[in-house]
């Protein structure tokens, strides 16, 4: 009837094209990002994925609870220093390919928390591909970080991604968490009197980041 | 109002003259300094005798390094019947600030004396379960000291 007619009638039964071509074309057009928001530029991402910016335009629209679901982290507002090693954990999470986005002035630099709490960048920790200037970033500035990362998709070639949670392939920190120092004196006073059973420490489940520094 | 909290005042200082050392009043609010040693005995008596039994906050202040006493620990207790409040503050120097815990008395005091211990370095003995709360556990110093550093010490920070 109409262009396709004339399409398939002069193209063979069988097209062939780039496999990077063809795999990078299905992964720009579904990114799914992993909700996870920090603070106020999280707001600005639920209002890009609403009706106004809808970013399901660009195929990423399916934010996923799930990191082990989800090919993009938006790191939308800053990074407190306690946080760090939960985003890097979720960021490890992810299966690959993985891209990660910088969302807002605190996430690519700690913005104007330049204190003891705040990570200083979150490309300290996790890989970044795009950043995104601005306090928070219009809605329009993440979409268009998403069309970015759109183009930077379709540069990529499958054979440069592999699993980095073995070996890290792209630039990062190493994974695992921040340098650790020893805790305070009385901190490591009160681990020796527990492990001696001397006091009782009521309602004390150690964290697994916890028990991994004390072993 | 301020009448009957004057009266529990009253009433705390004939139980133990020790307890109070300064009354002060503003704002019809009243606060009482009270000696280290006795907040654990005054806090007891506040709960069982007068009807104080929320503690609504605890928290530390620090009034600079060159302030002696250095440190502040302030109690806000409340009475659920009566709906009086009443402040008490303890005073701390530098280079012992140690007091006696009130999780017994109260069960909320738990959390709140780990937040002051975890950004102000104030010890309370007796403390079930002395560890830090909102900063991680490998933190280096007190953030909430006047003479912290903002960007915090070299070692650990990640500037």
């Amino acid at each position: 009837m109409g262009l396709e007619n004339t399409l398939f009638d002069s193209l063979p039964d069988v097209v062939t094209v780039k496999l990077d071509a063809v795999i990078n074309w299905a992964r720009k057009s579904s990114i799914w990002p992993a909700t996870f928001g920090l603070a106020c530029c999280a707001i600005e991402m639920m209002g890009t994925a609403s009706s106004r910016q809808d970013i399901s335009r660009f195929g990423a629209e399916t934010f996923r609870a799930s990191p082990r679901q989800a090919d993009c982290m938006i790191v939308s507002g800053r990074v407190s220093r306690k946080m760090a090693p939960v985003l890097r954990r979720i960021y490890d999470q992810m299966p690959e390919p993985k891209w990660v986005i910088s969302m807002g002035a605190c996430a690519t630099s700690g913005g104007v928390f330049d204190n003891y709490a705040i990570v200083q960048g979150v490309d300290k920790i996790v890989p970044v591909d795009i950043y995104i200037p601005g306090c928070p970033p219009r809605p329009e500035m993440l979409v268009h970080a998403i069309t970015m990362l759109q183009d930077k998709i379709m540069k990529e070639s499958v054979k440069d991604r592999h699993d980095t949670f073995e070996a890290e392939s792209r630039e990062s920190m190493v994974p695992g968490t921040l340098p650790v120092t020893e805790g305070t004196a009385l901190e490591l006073e009160t681990e020796i009197e527990v492990a001696e059973g001397e006091t009782s420490r009521p309602y004390t489940v150690p964290s697994r980041h916890e028990r991994r520094r004390s072993s | 109002m301020t009448e009957q909290l004057l009266g529990f005042v009253d009433q705390l200082t004939n139980k133990n003259s020790e307890w109070v050392t300064v009354v002060t009043e503003a704002l019809g609010e009243i606060t009482i300094f009270t000696p280290r040693e006795s907040i654990y005995d005054i806090c007891d008596f506040l709960k069982k005798e007068l009807g104080f039994d929320m503690l609504a906050d605890l928290c530390g202040v620090d009034r600079g390094p060159e302030e002696d006493p250095r440190f502040e620990v302030n109690y806000h207790v409340f009475g659920t019947k009566h709906h009086l409040r009443l402040r008490l503050k303890v005073l701390l120097s530098d280079d012992d600030p140690k007091v006696e815990s009130v999780t017994t008395v109260w069960r909320t005091a738990d959390w709140h004396e780990r937040e002051t211990y975890d950004l102000l370095g104030v010890i309370f003995e007796n403390h079930p379960d002395l560890r830090r709360i909102l900063l991680p556990s490998d933190f280096d110093g007190h953030a909430l000291r006047k003479d912290y550093p903002l960007r915090g010490y070299e070692p650990y920070s990640m500037n």
